[in-house]
């Protein structure tokens, strides 16, 4: 067999993984810890390795098709530059959030159930990103969607349910307008092979029916990646769940459901004009001055947290939004760095709840003597968050902010500046309020976060550290093949079927 | 032609419910509107007037048939509808053992 058949194991790991842990997690002791981690640990390898073959394939694209029906019949998933390097920064990021869960997760009751959900999300977000098919995509969505309306809610406290509630309605709305754009395009094209579809849109004349489903995905990926017209559930959803699971959701949820969601579609099906990429860089400078504004006078850590998750998503979009090569290169290396230090950040107000049973800023203080690895780890994520040489948010920022100038929009350049500083600023408040200072008495005795959970918030402070290597040539074939792919634009439907005809 | 337009009356009938209404089981009954006429306009897409099932038999010539694709992906995306609204009722539930009201006004501890 070729090296395709690596490609469905993204789905089938994680989806084995939830029903072995279901299944037997209750009655053997420890088993849906060692099932979690060897299942992650696959996920991560396969997903380097994947890269490893990715560049010796012809094309730099790999295509396994389904019951062996060949595009544009039956479903295909397809492994190229972009797929890879989301897929890489998914199960990165998931590694160590499970790693981390290990110990956290003591403090609820039901660890299995908690596992089977995680998996299951991870399970829709790979499967989200290598499919190759329009309604594969939407089941994906909502596989990670229910997983995760479920995972806000899982501490069953009165504020959780209430996040959920909102959040399960939203996102359900938002599910709604995907599938109504999906109708539209499948009776416009009679296809839903995305690279068939894209072949099929490019020979028609555009009529009434692109603009509008245009809209209808802006609103519906749009609410899934909270940009700031669509905000509203991020604030509750993301600090009311567990740690843990805030680091994936503002980590790599609303990438994958949203972003990477928009950038598939607007890009490879439809085609980006600059009408398009003028909406968008509109409102990835909106998101990006609102979330920060709004994040200032926030107390609540984790609460705070979700707010930058809402501004660094606006410096993603306006990223791409650009439509240059530069542009595209600043904002996909930004949401890996973001994906990183958003992640650490959420572990590390994790370990201060986890230790001190609070996260209120207004009654923490001097944690970082009796907390130093929390601490020490917290201040490189926030340095990188806030784009302070030599940390991996700085290069990403500032390949952004030339990018626009380059572009002469020097409007959207002096907001991202702005942006940045004002995320300095509140993060500075994070480091006075939670590690310097005086300890106060009713903390004297806490200790620090366990060993696994440790580990995982300094291997995420260690790629922040070096993630700005990324950037050097030998390396940059990371990045390149996924900013490649998006410059094909509609060019995406020849490589496809070209390479599945073979 | 006029069964679009229903549908489309539904699907704002739905989204009325899910925007305007206080009570959060009517809220949830709006969301399941919605889902039916998407549905339903997913289904009235492929479907043709006298149309039949496009079975292939032999010494049968079918010139107009239904496609049958927009039926199977409604299928999937009912089923998905189905968990989507368990688990919705399963909070609401919960939420009123916790609050011991439906009311959305009175149902706000989060702010910010």
């Amino acid at each position: 067999m070729n090296s395709a058949t690596i490609i469905p194991l993204f789905v089938i790991i994680p989806l084995a993984a939830a029903f072995l842990i279901s299944l037997v997690g209750k009655f053997i002791k420890r088993s849906s810890e060692t099932i979690i981690f060897i299942s992650s640990l696959a996920l991560l390898s396969f997903s380097l390795y994947a890269r490893f073959l990715l560049n010796s394939s012809a094309g730099k694209i790999m295509i396994y098709k389904i019951g062996g029906w060949t595009p544009p019949f039956g479903i295909c998933m397809v492994l190229d530059g972009l797929s890879c390097f989301m897929l890489i920064t998914v199960n990165l990021i998931a590694f160590f959030v499970a790693v981390y869960s290990l110990p956290y997760m003591e403090q609820y009751t039901d660890k299995p159930k908690f596992f089977t959900l995680f998996s299951l999300m991870v399970c829709g977000m790979n499967g989200l990103i290598i499919t190759g098919d329009l309604f594969n995509l939407f089941v994906f969505l909502e596989i990670a969607s229910i997983a995760s309306y479920a995972l806000v809610a899982f501490g069953t406290e009165a504020e959780e349910l209430e996040a959920s509630f909102k959040y399960a309605i939203m996102g359900s709305v938002a599910s709604t307008f995907i599938f109504i754009g999906i109708a539209f395009l499948y009776s416009f094209t009679s296809t839903l092979n995305m690279a068939d579809m894209a072949r099929v849109l490019s020979n028609k004349q555009n009529e009434w029916v692109i603009p509008f489903v245009g809209v209808l995905f802006l609103m519906g990926f749009g609410l899934k990646s909270a940009l700031v017209p669509f905000h509203a559930w991020l604030p509750d959803a993301h600090p009311s769940a567990p740690a843990s699971i805030s680091a994936m959701l503002s980590g790599v949820l609303i990438k994958t459901l949203g972003i990477y969601s928009l950038i598939r579609i607007f890009f490879n099906i439809i085609g980006a004009t600059q009408g398009y990429l003028t909406v968008l860089m509109f409102l990835g400078a909106i998101s990006m001055i609102v979330g920060v504004v709004l994040a200032l006078s926030q107390w609540d850590l984790k609460r705070l947290l979700a707010y930058h998750s809402i501004s660094q998503i606006g410096y993603v979009i306006l990223g791409i939004g650009l439509g240059t090569p530069l542009g595209i290169l600043g904002g996909l290396f930004h949401l890996f760095n973001h994906s990183v230090f958003k992640s650490l950040l959420f572990l590390n107000s994790g370990a201060v709840d986890y230790a001190t049973g609070t996260r209120d800023l207004k009654e923490t203080g001097g944690l970082g003597k009796l907390m130093p690895v929390t601490a020490k780890t917290n201040l490189v994520a926030s340095m990188s968050i806030a784009g302070i040489p030599p940390f991996n948010g700085f290069f990403s920022k500032a390949i952004i902010i030339i990018a626009c100038l380059q572009k002469g929009n020097f409007g959207y350049a002096i907001c991202a500046v702005i942006g940045s500083i004002l995320t300095l600023a509140s993060f500075m408040k994070v480091q006075k309020f939670a590690f310097l200072g005086e300890i106060k008495d009713k903390f004297k005795n806490i200790k620090e976060a366990p060993f696994a959970m440790l580990f995982s918030m300094v291997c995420l402070a260690i790629i922040c550290i070096f993630g700005g290597l990324l950037l050097i040539p030998s390396l940059r074939f990371f990045l390149d093949d996924a900013v490649a792919v998006i410059l094909k634009g509609t060019g995406y439907a020849g490589v496809v079927l070209e390479a599945a005809a073979k | 032609m006029i069964l679009y337009f229903l549908c489309l009356i539904l699907f704002c009938v739905g989204l009325y419910g899910v925007l305007r209404k206080r009570n959060i089981v009517k809220m949830i009954i709006g969301l399941g509107i919605m889902e039916y006429a998407m549905n339903l306009f997913f289904v009235l897409m492929g479907y043709r007037f006298h149309g039949r099932a496009p079975i292939d038999a032999k010494d049968q010539n079918i010139l107009n048939m239904v496609d049958p694709l927009p039926q199977a992906l409604v299928l999937t995306s009912i089923v998905i509808g189905l968990g989507v609204t368990a688990l919705v009722i399963s909070i609401a539930i919960r939420i009123y053992e916790k609050y011991g009201t439906f009311d959305i006004t009175k149902i706000k501890r989060l702010k910010g």
